[in-house]
């Protein structure tokens, strides 16, 4: 394997020289090949995807699949005013925006908390609030159906926005303990002995220091409500539908329309894939909890 | 307890009321969503709750617990989802892995940051897109995975219709989905490596996979651990993705833990035993989470 390593410093001929040239240059292309995989292999699905929704239902249903087609739009137009998808759009944006106003709201405070004072049970809550990420949807859906039931508030806004929180809270305290922690004490220090109160200090002096890590955890916040399943099947009907409860609905029956289901998700997908994007220097740190930096 | 002493000299103390205005809200919103319906939960669990015949509902002890366990459709829900992750997990980190040292490697700078874009994609795809993808592009008759195999000369296969295939077919999109996010937490853990240190050791070996065993790896164990514990959460609750593919099916051949349990409470309406389930499922995440901050957070500890 390293035989090539001796004759490194040993007079270099001209035939030497272009061979190993030769080699480093084939390495080249088959890290280029390799890396154009990569990258059809992530984005193929997505290009799927985008190219079903511009066809018709009969051009969907041709077999062998069509790669060149006619586009269309009209699946587009279908879905967001025929069949409602728009308002179920909305009402993922109402739910994910709020929910992540309130996680943000709540969430910060308590990651200051977590990050700069020493109190007993720190530990246990610190352990608690890690345990809400873990738990699995379908173990709170079950209760959480049968108390929104009893109170009458199937099918509200309020009912998804209160227990997306139950992901989006930890969420945004763990992202922003870690941002707080790595804000120098003595910036609050000072404050402090200027007679500043620890509510101000928060507010003034950490809070603003703590913007990139407050920005951040909002994108997933949003992200992780907007992609959520589960409880809108659960908990919504026709009022509070959300947008991936719409696009389940279309599985009915026999003949899938194809280009409508995919229009749909596209719908659903694109404002996602930008906020990924935007955020992707921190995903891998975000989806870690600040594991991996 | 009652340390109202606040000094500068003793950072971190601070009065009881200050500690409940920071943490309170967040802490009484958490226990009313999070606590209140898990002890909701543990009482349903107790009882014969039938969504069909509400009036008849009595308690009835541990009876459906006792059911749980002596139930053959929720362990084979829960081999099934074990042997997913067991399948799925090493498949994400030997790729991701390989994408990840391609990656690392000097050289292409604008390519591959292209490349580091396209593997968000999969990442950020909603998990119920992804199944509604499955079911267009791994159909029997349309699908394009049946057209490209075809030109290899395999095919045509059922991937939805049959058991056996239809299994394949989400172990595949979880690998689409997943190995991304290993190549891009491994990629951080590469970048970690001081520079000096591989350098060092490239003008020792040629090889590269004695660089990955000897200096690379030790920077790539809390990443690999990571990884390990949070595709270990994230199968225990995968639904959607399956949901809209298979609907745990042909028969039970994809029902996962997450399906098995809403199918008995929402499409059988046994509450009673699906939050048995439920409550069940709760402590092996438990137990799970613990191992997660045994092994991440210890510092928070001390």
């Amino acid at each position: 394997m390293s035989v090539e390593t001796a004759t490194g410093t040993a007079a270099t001929s001209a035939p030497a020289t272009a061979h190993r040239t030769a080699q480093r240059e084939r390495r080249l292309w088959v890290q280029i090949l390799l890396i154009a995989l990569v990258i059809l292999f992530c984005i193929f699905p997505f290009y799927w995807m985008v190219t079903t929704s511009l066809k018709t239902q009969i051009v969907a249903l041709q077999s062998p699949p069509a790669w060149i087609f006619d586009a269309t739009t009209a699946n587009y137009t279908e879905v967001l005013f025929a069949d409602g998808v728009g308002y179920t759009l909305m009402n993922s944006l109402i739910v994910a925006v709020c929910t992540t106003i309130l996680a943000v709201g709540l969430g910060c405070p308590a990651a200051y908390a977590l990050a700069r004072f020493e109190f007993r049970g720190k530990k246990d809550l610190w352990f608690w609030f890690i345990t809400n990420r873990m738990v699995s949807p379908v173990v709170l859906a079950l209760p959480f159906f049968l108390i929104v039931r009893m109170l009458g508030l199937l099918d509200t806004h309020i009912v998804l926005i209160l227990i997306y929180l139950t992901f989006n809270l930890p969420i945004v305290i763990w992202i922003c303990t870690d941002q707080f922690r790595s804000i120098p004490r003595d910036l609050d220090e000072a404050a402090l002995l200027e007679g500043a109160s620890q509510w101000r200090i928060f507010r003034s002096v950490c809070l603003p220091l703590a913007m990139p890590g407050v920005a951040v955890s909002s994108i997933f916040s949003f992200i992780f409500s907007w992609n959520e399943l589960m409880f809108a099947l659960v908990l919504t009907r026709t009022y509070a539908k959300t947008a991936p409860a719409m696009a389940v609905s279309f599985m009915e029956g026999y003949n899938l329309p194809y280009g409508k289901i995919m229009a749909t998700s596209t719908l659903i997908v694109i404002p996602v894939i930008i906020f990924a994007l935007i955020a992707s220097k921190q995903l891998v740190r975000g989806l870690t909890m600040g594991a991996v930096k | 307890m009652s340390q109202s002493v606040k000094s500068p000299s003793m950072p971190g103390r601070v009065s009881r009321a200050t500690l409940f205005g920071f943490l309170g809200p967040a802490v009484i919103t958490l226990a009313l969503i999070g606590i209140v319906p898990l002890a909701f939960a543990v009482w349903t669990s107790m009882r014969d709750y039938n969504l069909t015949k509400l009036a008849r509902q009595k308690f009835i002890g541990f009876e459906n617990y006792v059911t749980v366990l002596n139930d053959g459709a929720f362990w084979d829900a829960m081999g099934r989802t074990f042997t997913l992750l067991a399948i799925a997990l090493p498949m994400q980190l030997i790729f991701g892995l390989g994408i990840a040292l391609l990656l690392h490697k000097p050289g292409l700078g604008f390519f591959k940051t292209i490349a580091r874009l396209s593997l968000v994609v999969p990442m950020a795809t909603t998990y119920a897109v992804v199944g509604l993808l499955g079911q267009v592009m791994f159909n029997l008759k349309y699908g394009v995975v049946n057209q490209l195999l075809g030109f290899l000369g395999l095919g045509p296969f059922d991937w939805l219709g049959d058991p056996n295939l239809a299994f394949v077919t989400v172990i595949f999109w979880d690998v689409w989905q997943w190995t991304p996010f290993c190549a891009l937490v491994l990629l951080a853990g590469l970048t970690t490596v001081p520079p000096e240190i591989e350098e060092a050791a490239r003008l020792e070996t040629k090889s590269w996979l004695t660089i990955l065993r000897h200096v690379q790896l030790p920077f790539l164990v809390p990443g690999l651990t990571a990884l390990l514990i949070l595709r270990t959460a994230d199968t225990l609750k995968l639904f959607d993705m399956v949901f809209t593919m298979t609907r745990g099916g042909p028969g039970a051949a994809t029902e996962f833990i997450a399906l098995l349990i809403q199918r008995v409470g929402f499409r059988a309406f046994d509450q009673g035993l699906a939050s048995a389930q439920a409550v069940i499922l709760l402590i092996i995440t438990i137990v799970l989470s613990r191992l997660y901050i045994s092994f991440f957070y210890r510092e928070v500890h001390s």
